[in-house]
């Protein structure tokens, strides 16, 4: 009897315990690099994220090779070059909203809370956190950061030549429109 | 019985990985396509045109040098003294469909050719083993005629090649491609002597850091096509690239830039040390 009191309680915990998953399969990453010789600029359209509501759980996963770069050259040199994207295809975050009970899903309005997790990208993982905004609007959600990783903390190597080109410091920007999926 | 409790365990261990570790929010395992990239660093292996092309709206310069040979002894500075030229351009009207003109120091000639990508290599979703490029070029001579007596016509100053480049990138290093090639001379100097030549070519691209590789390039000509004193050009060169350029440094025993010199006209042999050093500069301008 008890038994069957846990699983009911158990089972209760799982299906009614707050909004559920947020998703989209086309967030949107984007990184700047600025020297006083250029600015580097590359954008990808096509990021899969999503977040669960109640466990405050988020995930980010991006195709090294969909940043689309202004020059088709610079494209290939990013890949082939800096990334190896045929060796690393993707890179990763998991982590969580620390604060997501903060956030009430169901009224309109702009929420900050702090992200927290792995960032994975060639190969290397590091511990990232961030202010994040959130803005519910009739259910839907725009999930928005911004914050800064230096390429050489991720294996990504910058030969001397090129070294007065690319920032040490790249602002990295995520800004992703969320819609309930269950 | 034993191995049942093994197997109910790694069942328990694989779930749970993948809730613990795993995107487990995410669709993520929908096969996507792949295409392969930067087969080669650049439009051409050595002489002969590689599969890649360029970008939409981008101009790719060129400036390619063959110099004597090196057999020339310090005399002539190991073939320095003498060079050979060709500049010009390939042109993106796609990313598939390119254009390009150059002129070459070689008989005075102008050139002009279209390239054309129709498959692209790629894995994932949609399997391609390869890609291929059909390249048409056109080039004119136009050095005086030697016999200003006799009816000359301006067709004869004409040649044809059509390619077709078929490449496969094996591994991140390793690149081959085969380049059936058809010249077509309007006028050859013997009956003797074919208007249509049919050559097959091989290049080959090994990667040796990741901004320069080592490439090989070879034409074998049919036999009882050409001249008796014809060789198949060999060439052996490096690929560097800086960013913006790409520059090319090799050996060949070929002095001329484009197709139908290199492949029919080239006299040398590299057992006999006549060869040349070379390079090619291309530079990308975007529009």
């Amino acid at each position: 009897m008890i038994l069957v009191g846990f699983a009911a309680l158990a089972l209760f915990a799982f299906t009614n315990h707050g909004g559920g998953v947020y998703k989209t399969n086309t967030g949107n990453v984007s990184f700047f690099s600025h020297t006083n010789v250029e600015d580097i600029s590359a954008i990808n359209h096509k990021v899969k994220t999503a977040f669960d509501a109640s466990s405050g759980k988020i995930q980010f996963s991006v195709l090294v090779k969909d940043f689309e770069f202004a020059k088709a050259l610079m494209q290939e040199h990013f890949n082939e070059n800096y990334m190896e994207s045929t060796k690393f295809p993707k890179a990763t975050f998991n982590g969580m909203i620390e604060n997501v009970e903060a956030i009430d899903f169901s009224t309109n309005g702009n929420y900050t809370a702090n992200v927290m997790g792995e960032l994975t990208i060639k190969g290397v993982t590091k511990e990232v956190s961030t202010t994040s905004t959130f803005k519910v609007n009739n259910g839907t959600v725009n999930g928005m950061t911004k914050f800064i990783l230096n390429p050489e903390d991720y294996n990504i190597e910058i030969p001397k030549v090129v070294s007065n080109k690319i920032s040490r410091e790249i602002e990295i920007t995520v800004d992703a429109d969320y819609t309930h999926s269950h | 019985m034993m191995s049942r409790i093994l197997f109910g365990f790694l069942i328990c261990f694989l779930i749970h990985a993948s809730y613990g570790q795993g995107l487990d929010l995410l669709d993520d395992d929908e096969p996507i396509t792949n295409y392969t990239t930067a087969t080669f660093k650049t439009n051409r292996v050595v002489n002969g045109h590689s599969i890649e092309t360029v970008a939409k709206r981008e101009f790719d310069f060129k400036i390619s040098h063959r110099f004597g040979f090196l057999s020339g002894g310090a005399y002539e500075l190991f073939g320095l003294d003498q060079a050979t030229m060709r500049i010009g351009g390939d042109y993106g009207i796609t990313d598939n469909l390119n254009i390009g003109l150059g002129r070459s120091t070689v008989d005075k000639t102008y050139d002009g050719f279209v390239k054309y990508k129709f498959l692209r290599q790629s894995s994932g979703a949609k399997e391609m083993p390869v890609s291929a490029v059909w390249m048409s070029h056109a080039g004119v001579s136009t050095l005086r005629f030697t016999q200003p007596e006799r009816e000359n016509l301006f067709s004869s100053r004409l040649h044809y090649v059509h390619q077709l480049l078929l490449a496969r990138k094996f591994t991140e290093g390793l690149s081959v491609q085969l380049t059936p090639t058809l010249v077509h001379k309007n006028l050859v100097s013997a009956d003797s002597l074919a208007n249509d030549i049919f050559s097959l070519g091989v290049g080959i691209r090994q990667k040796l850091t990741t901004r320069t590789t080592l490439n090989f390039e070879y034409f074998y000509v049919l036999p009882d096509q050409l001249e008796t004193n014809r060789t198949n050009v060999l060439s052996l060169g490096f690929d560097i690239e800086t960013g913006g350029h790409v520059f090319q440094l090799f050996f060949t025993n070929s002095s001329g830039p484009f197709e139908k010199a290199f492949i029919t006209d080239t006299n040398a042999k590299w057992l006999d040390g006549d060869v040349r050093f070379g390079f090619n500069i291309a530079r990308i301008f975007n529009f």
